[in-house]
């Protein structure tokens, strides 16, 4: 079984839930950015929940299936067409041999996707089939999808229920304006008092530079560091620091100017501070951003941080509850 | 470096951030190799990944497995087991083959002229002049003279920042880019602050540019026999010595990464630090012993 691409949308990518262990060599995670919505995927259309899907970024793609199938589309609001009559999101649907599945436009959130029954069958690379695009490997040879490209599915585990969905309440919210949780830390000391405030008083905007490696925020006040002889080795602007590893999650400011949270594509490591981390349960909520949405960064301590991960991860049991 | 100066920090709930030294130091860089390397022995539950970098270090794991509480307390404890130790690292040296001054790098500098420091001169010859060498050749020499160690792997897949093994005050030091290129050739040799790097891929960088090697150091599709066990050819701690080539061996290197045929001079080595300390151009030089010995 396969699927032939026919557009590939802006930028399609086979995603699973990321291969650890080899951040020490730059080799960051990747994996879906929204984790929750790619195991909803999963779980309709009974899959293994880490099995391969693919990831639409603000656009969908046009795909061919050459074979019966059932898929789930989740995530960002991207309605699928099967051969130009509409289908429901959050749900399995059924698609004949030689259906051509399409989408309309993008309405809220950033991230959607396309789960297959069988899973998306490329080769595993060090533990994972995700794609990794600066390291050219992983995924479908490495890269987005492009037209022409036939896409390996592999053998369903079983008969999955056509119609199946995720109660409204446990799908992922698309909000345009958001709250997100940061646990300030490892340089944050090198920012003024005052900008220690206005870094959480201030309405950030997505900026267009938004991608799976990070996230680029402006329109708030730009940052301040305090003075000091920079140590050797560290770069001569007050925001460089001697090059050092950076966690998923963090925020740097190169120069002051521009906040920027790195995701699951991270560089792992660079000469900019970090002021701080966005913790692990509002990951997935920034995968869903769109440039232009709006974010507020909210302070809290490891205690939010730790208690929002046990609600994510409670939600997500509830959704298997109701799932498999 | 005493015992004890090592600052922690939470990176929210699946991260501790350590940094050893707010400077650059080869005490840092290896106190940071001891503890990781001590870190992954001890195989604790829920630790996902252990990064050494320059003179810091980073854990990522899973919190509802190890609270970061309890991460903390045992990282600062192996701080304490390794601070009384003498450091010492099995590794290895990597000769790694540079052509100075190729015409690749060359190009892309000049299109990136406008965001350099000194649009009238090479990156080659600004590091020159800055660093007070007589000429050109004379920086290739001190460049390849010493081996540097690999600090630190990554920024993208497979990216070494290297550290020289000389005293501070021969350490050659440079800016990066005013602004960022947003090109570079792959293997580059490049050098910002008191780092030297090789690009890995081709892409974005600040650092100046001073050579090309033709030794592929990364390569997901494992194809020369050194890529057998892993993609990356180095590891945080691999020790590294520049050779200066000329064009004819530059092309004729080439050509053997193209059939497949091309291979490096890499032997095992042990690493003390207080030994390098008390006699570096000694120590460096028995280094040598190791690499072009038989």
């Amino acid at each position: 079984m396969a699927i032939r691409v026919l557009k590939p949308g802006l930028a399609t990518t086979v995603q699973d839930a990321g291969r650890e262990g080899y951040y020490n060599v730059g080799i960051p995670l990747s994996g879906a950015l929204d984790q929750y919505s790619f195991r909803a995927a999963n779980l309709l259309v009974g899959n293994d929940e880490s099995a391969a899907v693919l990831e639409c970024t603000l656009m969908g793609p046009e795909l061919e299936f050459q074979r019966d199938a059932v898929i789930a589309v989740t995530g960002a609001e991207l309605a699928p067409k099967l051969n130009g009559t509409a289908a429901s999101r959050n749900q399995a649907i059924a698609v004949k041999a030689g259906t051509v599945v399409s989408f309309d436009f993008m309405r809220t959130g950033a991230r959607a996707y396309i789960a297959v029954a069988g899973g998306i069958d490329v080769p595993v690379i060090l533990g994972s089939r995700s794609t990794y695009g600066l390291g050219a490997f992983g995924g479908f040879q490495g890269r987005k999808l492009q037209a022409g490209d036939v896409v390996p599915v592999g053998a369903p585990k079983g008969k999955p229920k056509i119609g199946k969905r995720v109660p409204d309440d446990l799908a992922v919210p698309l909000p345009k304006e958001l709250e997100l949780r940061v646990v300030p830390g490892m340089y944050f000391h090198r920012i003024t008092d005052e900008s220690a405030q206005t870094f959480f008083e201030d309405t950030w905007t997505v900026a267009l530079e938004a991608d799976r490696i990070g996230y680029r925020y402006k329109q708030g006040r730009a940052l301040k560091f305090r003075d000091r002889k920079q140590p050797f080795g560290a770069g001569s602007d007050p925001s460089n620091i001697v090059d050092a590893g950076y966690p998923y999650g963090s925020i740097q400011v190169p120069g002051g100017l521009e906040p920027i949270i790195l995701h699951r594509d991270a560089v792992s490591g660079g000469g900019y501070a970090m002021i701080g981390t966005v913790i692990s349960a509002d990951m997935d909520r920034i995968a869903q951003m769109q440039p232009n949405n709006k974010a507020r960064f909210i302070k809290v301590d490891l205690d939010a941080a730790l208690s929002a991960r046990a609600d994510r991860n409670q939600r997500l049991q509830r959704l298997r509850a109701v799932l498999v | 470096m005493a015992i004890g100066t090592a600052r922690y920090s939470l990176g929210a709930d699946e991260h501790i951030f350590v940094e050893l030294s707010e400077e650059m130091s080869l005490e840092a860089f290896f106190k940071g190799m001891a503890i990781t390397t001590a870190l992954e022995k001890k195989k604790v539950p829920g630790v996902a990944e252990i990064c050494p970098a320059n003179a810091s270090y980073q854990v990522k794991f899973d919190p509802d497995v190890t609270h970061p509480n309890e991460m903390m307390k045992l990282l600062q404890q192996l701080e304490r087991d390794v601070g009384s130790v003498e450091l010492e690292l099995n590794t290895r040296i990597i000769e790694i083959p540079v052509l100075y001054n190729d015409p690749w790098t060359r190009e892309t500098l000049m299109r990136f002229r406008e965001r350099h420091q000194e649009p009238n001169s090479t990156d080659i010859e600004y590091a020159t002049r800055i660093n007070h060498f007589k000429s050109v050749d004379e920086f290739i020499a001190a460049h390849s003279g010493s081996p540097w160690f690999v600090s630190m792997v990554g920024f993208v897949a497979g990216l070494p920042f290297l550290f020289q093994l000389v005293e501070r005050a021969k350490q050659i030091e440079v800016p990066k880019y005013l602004r960022p290129r947003t090109d570079t050739p792959k293997l580059t040799i490049g050098h910002g602050g008191c780092f030297g790097c090789i690009y890995s891929v081709r892409g974005a960088g600040g650092y100046q540019m001073f050579g090309i090697t033709p030794a592929p150091i990364f390569d997901p599709a494992q194809g020369l026999p050194y890529f057998k066990e892993f993609m990356c050819l180095f590891r945080p701690g691999d020790i590294v010595k520049f050779k200066a080539i000329d064009r004819a061996e530059y092309d004729g290197a080439v050509k053997q990464v193209e059939t497949g045929t091309f291979g490096l001079r890499i032997r095992p080595v042990g690493f003390a630090m207080k030994k390098f300390l008390a006699d570096p151009a000694g120590y460096n030089h028995k280094l040598e012993e190791v690499l072009y010995g038989n």
